[in-house]
């Protein structure tokens, strides 16, 4: 099927999310649209999916100009769409969902044996194997997707729109999606990939649409340079690689000595973890996302209490004070989930500028806040930290995903500290935003600061990190230094050990 | 290679963050339209309180006698029915306004308690909403619901009504010592609701209607024990509090109004200034809009909790002792007079913010001086008020409804107050 997009323009009020948009899917082929967060990537595959009306232009299917009232319409042309944020119902089977909104009956009674044996014969084809019995919430996030993507199929989708599909996944469920999509292509079906991932675009796209600011600003062969496409994407050029002169290690300012987190069920999540991180040095935690990583820094913190072992810093220890005076003995701390767990979207940049330091000097004491330092040092951060906004009065929740990541980032960095404790620094932020947010943390290195890094970005790590540890099951299973081969790494976040030597490598049960 | 479709830079002139999609459009005239259409809170809760009169005024007329009997000629003489609909909606809200505000045949009569009698009122009825109204809000902005207003208000009552009528202490002190007695029942109260949340995580909904019950309970035992009922121990009330103990009259004797009113200008101004310029309001707005932020800025959740629902049972104790201070010298089981449950209703519509609360706190007030007078010079029930306040609350509950009556669109930038989010709290 071929599926073309004419003029499409659409306006929200005065603002232009899509502006003249021209498409061509070929049948069969993987054409990825390449923009950064807001370009109008999303919105455009909503006025595709009938969720949006276009304000101009048309859709033709097949030379033939449809016109959809909903995403009915669209599915009914043979447009499938697999949302960033899934559409499953998660106490449901696999089976259930997919046969939702397509009831097969047979006297009354709903056919769920067709449905399951519908999903065996869409898997056995596809190769995206799941259990038609499983509960959709006993799935990981990566099976998950393939529920959706089984969903679209199932109701004989021609054209499958992926909503950036690689942003909830570890690199391994990537690879194996990227497997699905090729798969997939062979077997006629063509696919829109959106995305603002440079490497999975030029792995798998035949051609490459680059939005910005709501426009084609071109297109590309996946021959392209990562490179060019960010200069294309962005409208300047980037600079993808980190540049940074070797690391001149310190004292040790962060130990972690036999760290051991059980959560309420008793589950192991961080098994006896030891290492420590010096000043003017980055150490990397590496490892599949969902390892213990997040409970590991957590318990850096203070946020959550360890069963045993110790956290200490600047020689202290610190395993049982409270994240407010850990956070005043000079740790800054960026969470994984800045929009949870970061920041408080109903407050203005101002306030969320201030979050953890509005009782400290200048901006509060005991009693009263100095509303004067706050407006004035928001004025400043949102100008060195470059936060793209209208006002600094305005709430978090209008910033797009890099801008937040720098009101956290302009926060935490803005008091002089001592150990920075930094997750996923770049998840969901794009290219342009991701330079600036490499350069800040290696600054911060610089200074003598120490810094944990927590990344499943192996890109990220590698560029970024003077030593790295893997993680995997809730232990550190092997050190590696960022020079590495992905070979290597990838063994050791498999839970394969590695050659490494003298490293603790115990591996849980 | 790639080939560039588009040569320079796009002439889009918005900022390619997410805030670009503020419409703001420009000079003062577009900025005011722009209110007007758009679902500005204000705006919202005019036009809910319009919609409510409206209703009403159907209601009036479904109800009025005269307006049926006219009504079954209706053929023979349709002006007739059209004029006693407009008299029994006019009567209705003429008397109302009388009520409440000002009854303009006392002007001849040149005495002024009979003039600023109506006002008086409202101030009288208006005083503890504003209080009670103020302690949901404040609860409400922490992210917590407080049912338990009423409880608060009884214990106020009882702590303050014993301060008043067994204790002798000389005038101005006396009163001052009852009110803090009042706050420091209401805290205790409240406080027990904050304490369970924050060490066992019981939701403050289920202990704070509990704990009305529970404070109902008591008074209604207290006013049967000797010491605390009044001689000849017949009847479930207390003794009358000291004179000293009440709170002076603020136009003079005739009128019912006392200086209760000005301290919940203070609490309304105090309120304001917690929850924007203090630190611990700060912590308090957190933890209501984020909690997990809050964690992890190093703000400690129970600990605010806590605080909270003491300055919580505070300003609701304030409430009870207003009443049992000023307008109902004698503690009875029934001295809360429902302000408890209203003053949710009064929170509601003051969206979340302390001078909104005030303002709705006063109409409320206004609506229920004004059922008085509707009951005394009208054929319509005085239940019509509180028709009309279920009807704005139910309008403001629901903004679409609002919206689709008057087509107003949906603002782009028109932010919706986080009022009601304490149930995942």
């Amino acid at each position: 099927m071929k599926l073309q997009l004419q003029g499409i323009t659409k306006r929200f009020g005065t603002f232009t999310a899509n502006d003249q948009i021209d498409l061509v899917v070929q049948p069969g082929e993987i054409h990825a649209l390449l923009g950064e967060n807001g370009a109008g990537k999303s919105t455009l595959m909503n006025v595709l999916y009938g969720l949006y009306e276009p304000t101009e232009g048309t859709i033709l299917v097949d030379d033939a100009p449809v016109a959809f009232k909903g995403p009915g319409d669209a599915m009914a042309a043979g447009i499938g769409m697999v949302h960033q944020h899934f559409m499953l119902v998660p106490v449901l089977t696999v089976a259930e969902n997919i046969m939702l909104g397509a009831e097969q009956t047979s006297r009354g009674m709903l056919d769920l044996r067709r449905a399951r044996k519908l999903v065996r014969e869409l898997s056995d084809r596809h190769h995206l194997e799941v259990d038609p019995d499983a509960k959709v919430e006993d799935l990981p996030v990566g099976i998950q997707q393939r529920v959706e993507i089984l969903k679209a199929l199932a109701r004989e989708a021609k054209v499958l729109i992926l909503d950036e599909p690689t942003a909830v996944l570890t690199p391994q469920e990537t690879d194996h999606l990227m497997e699905v999509m090729r798969s997939l292509k062979e077997q006629g079906t063509s696919l829109v990939f959106i995305s603002h991932k440079l490497r999975e675009v030029r792995e798998v796209a035949d051609t490459i649409t680059v939005i910005r600011r709501g426009k084609v600003v071109g297109t590309a062969e996946p021959t392209a340079t990562a490179a060019e496409l960010a200069a294309l994407m962005v409208g300047r050029t980037v600079q993808l690689r980190v540049d940074k002169e070797p690391a001149q290690p310190r004292d040790v300012i962060l130990d972690v000595d036999k760290l051991r987190v059980v959560d309420a069920a008793g589950q192991v999540l961080v098994d006896d973890i030891s290492f420590s991180v010096r000043g003017g040095e980055i150490y990397a935690i590496a490892g599949v996302q969902g390892n213990g990583q997040t409970e590991l820094t957590e318990a850096i913190v203070g946020l959550i209490e360890p069963a045993s072992g110790r956290v200490v810093i600047d020689g202290e220890d610190v395993t049982e004070d409270t994240t407010y005076d850990i956070l005043r003995a000079g740790v800054g701390y960026v969470p994984e989930d800045r929009a949870h767990d970061g920041l408080v979207s109903s407050f203005s940049i101002a306030e969320n500028l201030v979050l953890d330091m509005h009782d400290q000097a200048p901006f509060g004491g005991r009693i009263q806040l100095n509303n004067k330092e706050i407006a004035k040092n928001a004025i400043a951060r949102v100008e060195e930290f470059d936060v793209r906004t209208t006002s600094a009065s305005a709430p978090a929740s209008t910033l797009s995903g890099g801008n937040q990541q720098k009101v956290v980032l302009a926060r935490e960095l803005s008091r002089p500290l001592r150990l920075f404790v930094v997750s996923q620094p770049t998840r969901g932020v794009d290219v342009g935003s991701m330079e600036f947010v490499h350069k800040r943390i290696v600054a911060e290195r610089d200074r003598g600061a120490a810094v944990l890094l927590v990344s499943t970005e192996l890109d990220e790590v590698v560029s970024l990190a003077d030593r790295i540890g893997v993680m995997y099951r809730g232990a550190i299973v092997g050190e590696l230094p960022p020079t590495a081969s992905a070979q290597e790494f990838g063994l050791l976040m498999g839970g394969q050990q590695g050659d490494t030597g003298d490293h603790d490598t115990k591996e849980s049960a | 290679m790639s080939e560039q479709k588009a040569g320079g830079e796009p002439a889009v002139s918005t900022p390619e963050s997410g805030s670009s999609k503020i419409e703001t459009p420009d000079g003062g005239a577009g900025r005011l339209r722009e209110v007007f259409r758009s679902d500005h809170p204000a705006v919202l809760t005019i036009l809910a309180i319009v919609a409510a009169v409206v209703i009403g005024s159907i209601l009036i007329i479904a109800s009025d006698q005269a307006t049926r009997t006219a009504a079954s000629y209706f053929t023979a003489a349709p002006m007739d029915t059209f004029s006693a609909a407009w008299h029994a909606v006019s009567g209705a809200y003429v008397a109302i306004f009388e009520g409440s505000i000002l009854n303009p045949s006392s002007l001849s009569s040149g005495d002024t308690a009979t003039i600023f009698g109506p006002i008086s009122e409202t101030i009288v009825s208006a005083t503890p909403l504003i209080f009670a109204g103020l302690s949901v809000t404040l609860a409400f902005r922490a992210g917590l619901f407080n049912i338990g207003a009423q409880g608060q208000i009884l214990l106020a009552a009882i702590f303050a009504g014993y301060v008043g009528f067994s204790w002798h202490l000389p005038v101005v002190l006396h009163v001052i010592v009852a009110v803090l007695a009042g706050i420091l029942g209401g805290a205790l109260w409240a406080g027990l609701a904050g304490v369970l949340k924050a060490k066992t995580g019981a939701h403050e909904v289920i202990t704070t209607i509990m704990l009305n019950y529970v404070a109902l309970g008591l008074i209604q035992y207290l006013l049967g024990v000797h010491g605390f009922q009044a001689k000849p121990y017949n009847q479930a009330i207390s003794p009358p509090v000291d004179h000293n103990a009440l709170y002076p009259h603020l136009f003079g004797s005739a009128l019912r109004a006392n200086v209760a009113f000005l301290v919940a200008i203070a609490a309304t101004v105090a309120v304001a200034w917690l929850l924007g310029r203090s630190t611990f309001g700060f912590r308090l707005r957190t933890v209501g809009a984020n909690q997990d932020a809050a964690r992890t800025a190093g703000i400690s959740i129970s600990r605010v909790y806590i605080v909270v629902m003491l300055i919580v049972g505070a300003l609701a104790g304030l409430a009870g002792s207003a009443q049992v201070l000023g307008t109902s010298p004698q503690v009875t089981s029934d001295i809360d007079a429902g302000f408890g449950f209203d003053a949710i209703t009064v929170s509601l519509l003051g969206r979340g913010s302390p001078i909104g609360t005030f303002w709705a706190g006063m109409l409320f007030g206004a609506l229920r001086a004004g059922s008085v007078q509707l009951l005394a010079s009208t054929n319509t029930p005085s239940d019509l008020v509180q028709v009309l306040q279920a009807l704005i609350v139910l309008f403001i509950a629901a903004p679409g409804l609002v919206r689709l009556i008057f087509r107003l669109r949906r603002g782009a930038g028109g932010q919706t107050a986080v009022v009601a989010k304490g149930w995942n709290g």
